[in-house]
């Protein structure tokens, strides 16, 4: 809402900046976008009056104007405007001068003629184009002809003024007026506001309910009130000059007399209203009623519209005219050859608008009003002010009498609140008198009975039912600069952690020190991508109405989301990218209406961990980096039961001979290895390696109970192991030979060899294990070593075919 | 010669011949040669056989004086050379510290995290607790029960992304805020919770707007909060966040789920206050919304408006970061550019 400071001056004493106001409403109200000057950056322009006008020589449409600027000698100005004609008063850009869009116009010759400045439309000082009134759109702007010649053109046309424009929030609809935003201010600065009074005159000899009929059909909660006024033998013309500077200064656009009117009335009042062309209705007959399906109507804006049951229309013998409280329609409408009105006055169901202006993307003056609520006290005022002003501008005469369709009893809230609840809510000490002279500001009727006021609401603020409504405008009205700043008191509680949220911050550390930057990924993508390395099959949970089908799906995986982030990062020719992701998977549950949530953590490694270096080659990544991140971390937890790798050939966008399923003990608790080659072509990304875990279920395993272990005073032995083994055979396979053959003392199996090059026979290769005995109790003998250790290698020959060199 | 003599004799050549030793091993020469078995003192102690009982104690107490001083001359020439040698390889083992340090590789928390972190932390101190609500939400917990009936206006304020008519992506971590109403034991003390989290809204991503965010949401519910607690809480979070230099001030605004309703501005850190590009002229810029629980959202989960009452705020950490490190596109924070990363590796 643009509230005009000088406007704001008809109702109110104020002499302070408007800036100063405008900090004043955003600390007390609403939130203001801020203070619009339209003569901002604008300079020299000045009335002029065209003494000659003559034909360009060269030219078919310039002219060649003689301007008096209020100077001795007048200035020579050429003008290509069409209605550019001597003996008028017009806007002068002087040499030098700055107008609209920051242009600095400067003395020129237009086809050899010296033209000293320019003659300016309203758009060319910076006007916006949908402000500027049709008739005027095509030329320059005419001013009236009392202006002065040299005096500054600002105060002709409004652009003196000061706007304030306010972001009203949806429980102040009392701002979107003149007259709300008034009483508010008068709040504010303890003023008794001027309001504006109603004059109507009244032509005895035509009755209105003579001509016009209302009936609603509709029931009274979406038509609590509809009024209507006639206003017959009006002229339509544009407005007079005062009335366009309000209506462009609101940032609406002059249209003609009884638009304009109307609209005045709107921002005056807050009342939406709607003018019909009279001898459009069929025999005066005007009915209020949902539409029916099938139904249609073209509205003002030449839009066919199909209407829905929901919507209310207004119609002339039960044929639509106009979609109510958004729009009209366009056989109704006003025209230049129009010479009778029947005004609208009335109000609507908010929530029915909402839906119309919604379902048909209107979104009006009318209907933004509409759904924030409206002065059911004020209607019938605003009607009446509206048929003054139209009659007085249009010549025109007001019949007789309000046609009532529908009229409500409006009944104000009475609200109660104690001073003692208001201070304990406030954590303020606020006295009787003080909380009193608030509502007397407000101009609240109230009695007090003990320390409890009992608070006649008017109903110019419908957004007050409740005694929290009371302490907010106690409280704001206060200044909630004047507030105590304390903190709460009160039987202490503990802040801490739980166990699921400590693992989750201790996880993310330790992925962060292993080198894995953390990235937080979109949870909405493709459907393709959602599902894809999903640890467990589920459907895909959907949005209804996505907005694109790159987010229409919740992931049920983390590394589709790493993969576009390195994706994105290898397009920027960053190939080097170790990133993680803890977050939330969505897995459906049939039988319930929410998916389930799932924490997960998942990284994603490609290039290098580690830069070339005047020391350090980069060693490129691969299966053994992550998979150390992950068992590294893995260990960290303290899980009880053993963490297993098995090889995995069941996911499909992985590589099926470098993937590994992650088990503790029989759970599977993710998987861990490099994407397939077609995934990583689909990505765009280069060789990465993945892994995937779920949070939750590794949260849920059961943790090692951590018990010292006495470290043994006794020296330990070591014996080496190297053979040579069929390339099948997995360590995996022989550490647990090993360990399960080894004996008591067999305390550590240790891999520090593995190879295959050409020196190994074909399908096998070459392992070397270092075994470590230790006793705790006592020196080991060396024989029961060696005894344990042959035993050891006879199970490696015999079970798994080793040759042990 | 007498024995003295010779001992006098044996004393000067030895020191001399470890005065000039120049490397260890000449050193351990004139000791094996000087007091070794078959050394010249210890021929000298042969013959104090053939001296009488009288001279033979004051030979034998110079022997040993002769025999420690040299002793002593050997280890302090050797400790001399043995430092030099240590000096020389000190010097011939000089490095160029300032080459860089090996890498080892270390990652660091997303911006947003450490934001929320901090927040975290500063609540807990306060006695809240951390609540994680879940991302899928029903209309009724996001809507509905924060007084946002169907069809009310400020719904529009918040598109949502729905997967059934019942079911949405929250649009704020207050949805949240029902949930911990309901389940609170309040015999155990108040209600203090923290609720952060990832929020959606149907909005097309640009340079300030994004379908996925960040929220921070608190609440405290109990007999006696005020609304002087709110602006004292929610001081504490603009210091923390932006330092305690700053003014803030609150400003009526609207939330259906709180009355009063309150913005919180804090003094734009840019400009001071003197009006910049980052807070729009204003001097001031708009870090989070608040208010004191509406009495309908403490009925609707069954508490007591006459007897509770609290306040509730919210907060985007998005935002905040944004504001706070001159952050210029919110999908900064998604797409996850290393070099968008690696820049936030420290706190403040």
């Amino acid at each position: 809402m643009r509230i005009s400071y000088a406007w704001l001056r008809d109702y109110l004493k104020l002499d302070i900046p408007a800036d100063e106001l405008a900090e004043k409403i955003e600390r007390t109200a609403v939130e203001v976008d801020g203070v619009i000057r339209p003569s901002d950056g604008l300079k020299k322009v000045v009335v002029g009056d065209v003494l000659e006008c003559v034909p360009h020589p060269d030219s078919d449409h310039l002219h060649i104007c003689q301007v008096d600027v209020g100077e001795a000698d007048p200035i020579q100005i050429v003008c290509g405007a069409p209605n550019v004609a001597a003996g008028e008063k017009v806007i002068v850009a002087l040499p030098n001068s700055w107008i609209g869009g920051h242009t600095k116009i400067k003395r020129s010759k237009m086809r050899g003629v010296v033209s000293n400045g320019m003659l300016c439309a309203l758009d060319e000082l910076g006007f916006d184009e949908k402000l500027v009134p049709k008739e005027v759109a095509d030329g320059i702007f005419i001013l009236p002809a009392d202006a002065k010649p040299g005096e500054p053109v600002f105060s002709y046309i409004g652009m003196d003024d000061e706007i304030i424009d306010m972001s009203v929030t949806p429980n102040r609809g009392d701002m979107l007026s003149m007259n709300g935003t008034a009483h508010e201010l008068a709040a504010i600065y303890d003023q008794k506001p001027t309001m504006p009074t109603v004059e109507l005159h009244e032509d005895a000899t035509e009755l209105a309910d003579d001509q016009l009929s209302v009936t609603v059909q509709a029931d009274e909660q979406a038509v609590p009130m509809y009024k209507m006024r006639l206003i017959k033998n009006v002229t339509i013309k544009p407005s007079p000059l005062w009335l366009q500077i309000r209506i462009w200064n609101a940032g609406m656009r002059p249209i003609n007399n009884v638009v304009d009117a109307t609209n005045y009335i709107l921002m005056q009042y807050g009342q939406p209203l709607h003018a019909f062309n009279f001898d459009s209705l069929t025999a005066g007959q005007v009915n209020v009623r949902f539409a029916k399906a099938g139904e249609q109507l073209t509205t003002l804006d030449g839009e066919k519209r199909d209407l829905a049951e929901t919507d209310l229309v207004i119609c002339s013998d039960d044929r639509p005219i106009c979609l109510a409280g958004t729009m009209g329609g366009l056989d109704s409408e006003v025209t230049d050859k129009t010479t009778a009105i029947a005004l609208e006055g009335a109000i609507f169901d908010a929530v029915k608008i909402r839906k119309t202006a919604h379902n048909h993307n209107l979104h009006s003056e009318a209907s933004m009003r509409y759904e924030r609520g409206i002065d059911h006290s004020a209607t019938e005022t605003a009607l009446d002010a509206a048929a003054a002003l139209i009659a007085e501008l249009s010549d025109g005469t007001v019949a007789t009498g309000v046609v009532v369709g529908r009229d409500e009893d409006v009944q104000p809230a009475v609200v109660k609140i104690s001073l003692s609840r208001l201070n304990h809510v406030l954590g303020t000490e606020l006295s009787l008198d003080t909380v009193a002279d608030i509502f007397r500001r407000l101009d609240f009727p109230t009695t007090i009975d003990g320390e409890t006021y009992t608070v006649t609401v008017p109903a110019r603020r419908w957004d007050i039912h409740i005694p929290a409504d009371l302490i907010e405008e106690v409280a704001r009205l206060y200044g909630y600069d004047n507030l105590p700043s304390t903190l709460p008191t009160g039987q202490p509680t503990i802040g801490k952690l739980n166990e699921t949220q400590q693992i989750i911050r201790d996880s993310r550390k330790l992925m962060e020190s292993a080198g894995l930057t953390q990235a937080i990924s979109y949870s909405l993508t493709t459907e393709a991508k959602a599902k894809s390395f999903a640890l467990h099959a589920s459907e895909v949970t959907k949005l209804d109405f996505p907005m694109s089908s790159e987010r229409s799906a919740l992931r049920l995986n983390l590394i589709s989301g790493l993969l576009d982030d390195l994706a994105y990062n290898n397009a920027r020719k960053e190939h080097d990218v170790a990133l993680y992701e803890e977050g939330r998977v969505f897995f459906s549950q049939p039988e319930q209406v929410r998916p389930k949530e799932v924490e997960h953590i998942a990284g994603a490694i490609t290039g290098s961990m580690v830069q070339t270096a005047w020391d350090t080659e980069a060693t490129p990544v691969d299966f053994y980096q992550i998979k150390g991140i992950v068992a590294g971390y893995l260990k960290s937890l303290a899980l009880a039961a053993p963490v297993s790798y098995a090889t995995s050939t069941t996911h499909p966008e992985m590589h099926p001979g470098r993937t590994a399923d992650i088990y503790v003990g029989d759970d599977l608790v993710g998987f861990v290895g490099e994407i397939h080659p077609a995934t990583a072509k689909a990505y765009k990304v280069r060789e990465t390696y993945v892994f995937e875990l779920d949070l939750d279920a590794l949260i849920a395993q059961p943790k090692e109970h951590q018990q010292y272990q006495p470290i043994s005073k006794f020296p330990s032995i070591t014996r080496d192991v190297a053979m040579l083994i069929d390339n099948q055979v997995t360590n995996a396979a022989i550490v647990k030979l090993i360990t399960d053959k080894g004996g008591a003392h067999l305390q550590k199996v240790q891999l520090f060899d593995v190879y295959n090059g050409k020196h190994v026979p074909a399908g096998k290769k070459s392992l070397a294990y270092t075994l470590t005995y230790q006793d705790q109790n006592g020196t080991l003998v060396d024989d029961e070593i060696t005894k344990a250790f042959e035993k050891v290698l006879t199970a490696l020959t015999d079970t798994l075919g080793a040759e042990i060199r | 010669m007498s024995l003295q003599d010779r001992l006098t004799e044996l004393r000067d050549q030895g020191l001399a011949d470890i005065k000039s030793a120049d490397v260890l091993k000449k050193v351990n020469d004139v000791k094996v040669d000087l007091l070794g078995k078959k050394g010249p003192i210890t021929e000298v102690l042969r013959g104090m056989r053939d001296l009488t009982p009288e001279e033979r104690p004051k030979v034998g107490a110079y022997a040993n004086e002769v025999r420690d001083k040299l002793q002593s001359a050997i280890d302090h020439r050797r400790e001399e050379l043995e430092l030099a040698a240590q000096n020389k390889q000190l010097v011939a083992e000089k490095i160029d510290v300032t080459l860089p340090g090996r890498q080892v590789p270390q990652g660091q928390p997303h911006v947003i995290t450490q934001i929320i972190t901090e927040l975290e932390d500063l609540f807990m101190g306060m006695g809240y607790q951390i609540v994680d609500g879940d991302e899928v939400e029903e209309d009724y917990y996001n809507f509905e029960r924060l007084n946002l009936p169907k069809d009310h206006p400020a719904r529009d304020m918040q598109d949502t992304f729905y997967i059934t008519k019942e079911v949405l992506l929250r649009t704020q971590t207050s949805a949240d805020q029902p949930r911990s109403l309901e389940n609170h034991d309040f015999s155990k003390g108040p209600l203090k919770v923290l609720s952060p989290g990832r929020v959606y809204r149907r909005d097309t991503d640009d340079a300030t707007h994004s379908h996925q965010f960040h929220q921070i949401e608190g609440l405290v519910v109990d007999k006696h909060i005020t609304m002087a607690d709110l602006k004292g809480t929610l001081t504490l979070v603009a210091n923390e966040l932006f330092g305690d230099q700053f003014e803030v001030r609150l400003r009526p605004s609207y939330f259906p789920f709180t009355e009063p309703s309150v913005e919180a501005d804090v003094t734009c850190f840019n400009c001071d206050g003197k009006g910049c590009a980052v807070c729009k002229q204003t001097g001031w810029i708009e870090v989070l919304g608040a208010g004191m629980v509406h009495p309908r959202v403490l009925e609707m989960s069954g508490i007591d408006p006459e007897v509770y009452g609290g306040f509730a705020f919210g907060l985007g950490p998005d935002r905040f970061a944004m504001l706070k490190y001159g952050v210029d596109d919110i999908r900064n924070f998604y797409l996850n550019d290393v070099r968008f990363l690696s820049q936030f590796y420290k706190k403040g």
